[in-house]
């Protein structure tokens, strides 16, 4: 479903992705990990084209991002995406969060959009909230919240822009589950993450990054069950990561 | 010793001398504000879109206004229409031009300020669901902005009630110049003055007594 081939990227000089080649199947669930500054995120991000690159090609679904002629608006309509900042709009309620797009990027109609908007919230626990303004909810309601935007637009995958860095810890759970609770519904994930129970939960490959590059690209088992195979970086990041 | 004869100060002053100035004032501070943040809002996505035959012309206008006395820009501006399309235009509508460009400049400024406080996330999750250009700066970051910024349009409201007086320059009737002709009727200038001074300064106090209550109710709660 996704095609990552050759991908690079630079800021000015400075090299932030180097010959990135991945693919991620339909149904399946990634994890993208390694060490702040392996350009985790910023691959993630070119994936919906947040974030331009200057080498390469990626394929959404059929359709190459790295094409002047896509309509990228179009595209991101698709493809759903989670920050780590949560980036819910401040000045909407809950419902116009989860709504807005819906009417002005899908066409839908109020009803429509509202129906369908809050039935995404009660499935992230929080129909209750409906009303509230984002600054009136906890970390971990908004980010759950943000789960619920980028699912009501139907996307054929879901990004997770390290969803839970900039939780309380005791918040990191409630969102793990949504995300967990997704993934057994057989969507589409790719994330980037440091939670490393959750990939050993439900992920299925795991793609390892240092220095923007992919070093490893391979099963949950093999990553976890056999770190004598990996790369040196890996299993140094895998001692680390595992210890605690 | 100075002695001041206030027995003038009445109601037939007001509505004979001073009230249609002042309705003019508030006329054109209203226009003045609603088209500078028009035009100021258009001058603002132009400096900041990056593409180079956008941004020139928009900063060459903006630092060419908040360079220039605003009281030549209404002297130019009533000299030079006239000569440009052949035919005089009036008073009051150079003036209200005139304080519109002006004030574009200015509010311009605000606006950018305004959009660089919205957070960088806030485009990306706009984006990232599929919304286009405008549509992310009119659903999203624009009224984000402009909340941000309301208090600041407010100020430099104020300042352009103040402003307004220097149209006594092209002889338009606005507020002060009320008073000075009431001043002249009456014969009594300085009195007319203190009361025209009296009258800026509780219009503006209480403008910016409102300003300071509004700032803490429109903060956005992040």
């Amino acid at each position: 479903m996704i095609e990552l081939r050759n991908v690079s990227k630079w800021y000015g000089s400075f090299q932030v992705l180097t010959d990135c080649s991945s693919s991620i199947r339909k149904g399946e669930v990634v994890v993208i990990c390694g060490p702040s500054g392996s350009g985790k995120s910023t691959l993630i991000k070119t994936i919906n084209a947040l974030e331009p690159f200057q080498q390469g090609e990626i394929t959404v679904d059929g359709v190459p991002l790295h094409d002047p002629k896509t309509n990228l608006p179009q595209l991101r309509a698709r493809v759903g995406m989670v920050f780590q900042h949560f980036e819910l709009f401040p000045h909407l309620s809950v419902t116009e969060n989860l709504t807005l797009a819906q009417m002005k990027v899908l066409g839908r109609s109020a009803d429509e959009a509202n129906k369908h908007g809050l039935k995404y919230l009660e499935r992230v626990g929080l129909l209750a909230q409906k009303d509230k303004f984002p600054g009136q909810l906890s970390g971990g309601q908004q980010q759950r919240v943000a789960i619920a935007r980028a699912l009501s637009m139907d996307p054929i995958v879901m990004l997770f822009d390290e969803p839970t860095s900039a939780l309380d810890p005791e918040m990191v759970g409630e969102v793990l589950d949504v995300m967990v609770k997704l993934a057994n519904e057989g969507m589409t994930m790719c994330c980037v993450t440091h939670e490393m129970g959750f990939a050993r939960k439900v992920s299925h490959r795991v793609i390892f990054m240092d220095q923007g590059r992919i070093v490893e690209d391979c099963s949950k088992a093999e990553f976890f069950d056999h770190p004598e195979a990996r790369s040196p970086r890996a299993k140094e990041f895998l001692s680390k990561i595992l210890a605690n | 010793m100075l002695s001041l004869d206030l027995s003038f100060y009445n109601w037939e002053l007001f509505t004979s001398y001073i009230l249609k100035g002042l309705l003019f004032s508030v006329q054109l501070t209203v226009i003045a504000t609603l088209g500078g943040i028009v035009f100021g809002t258009f001058l603002a996505l132009m400096r900041l879109s990056g593409k180079p035959t956008l941004v020139y012309p928009a900063t060459f206008y903006i630092n060419t206004m908040r360079s220039i006395p605003l009281v030549m820009v209404i002297l130019w501006f009533f000299l030079l229409i006239p000569m440009l399309i052949g035919r005089p235009i009036g008073a009051d509508l150079s003036a209200t031009i005139t304080f519109i460009a002006f004030e574009a400049a200015f509010f311009s400024e605000i606006v950018r300020a305004g959009i660089q406080s919205v957070p960088k996330g806030q485009a990306y999750a706009a984006e990232a669901l599929g919304m286009t250009y405008g549509q992310n700066m009119r659903l999203i970051i624009l009224p984000q902005a402009f909340r941000n910024m309301i208090p600041v349009f407010m100020t430099q409201t104020i300042i352009l009630f103040q402003d307004t007086s220097l149209v006594y320059a092209i002889g338009a009737y606005d507020l002060l110049k009320g008073f000075e002709i009431a001043g002249k009727n009456y014969g009594r200038p300085i009195e007319t003055y203190i009361l025209a001074a009296f009258t800026y300064f509780i219009i503006c106090f209480s403008l910016s007594k409102v300003v300071r209550k509004i700032h803490t109710k429109v903060a956005i709660i992040r």
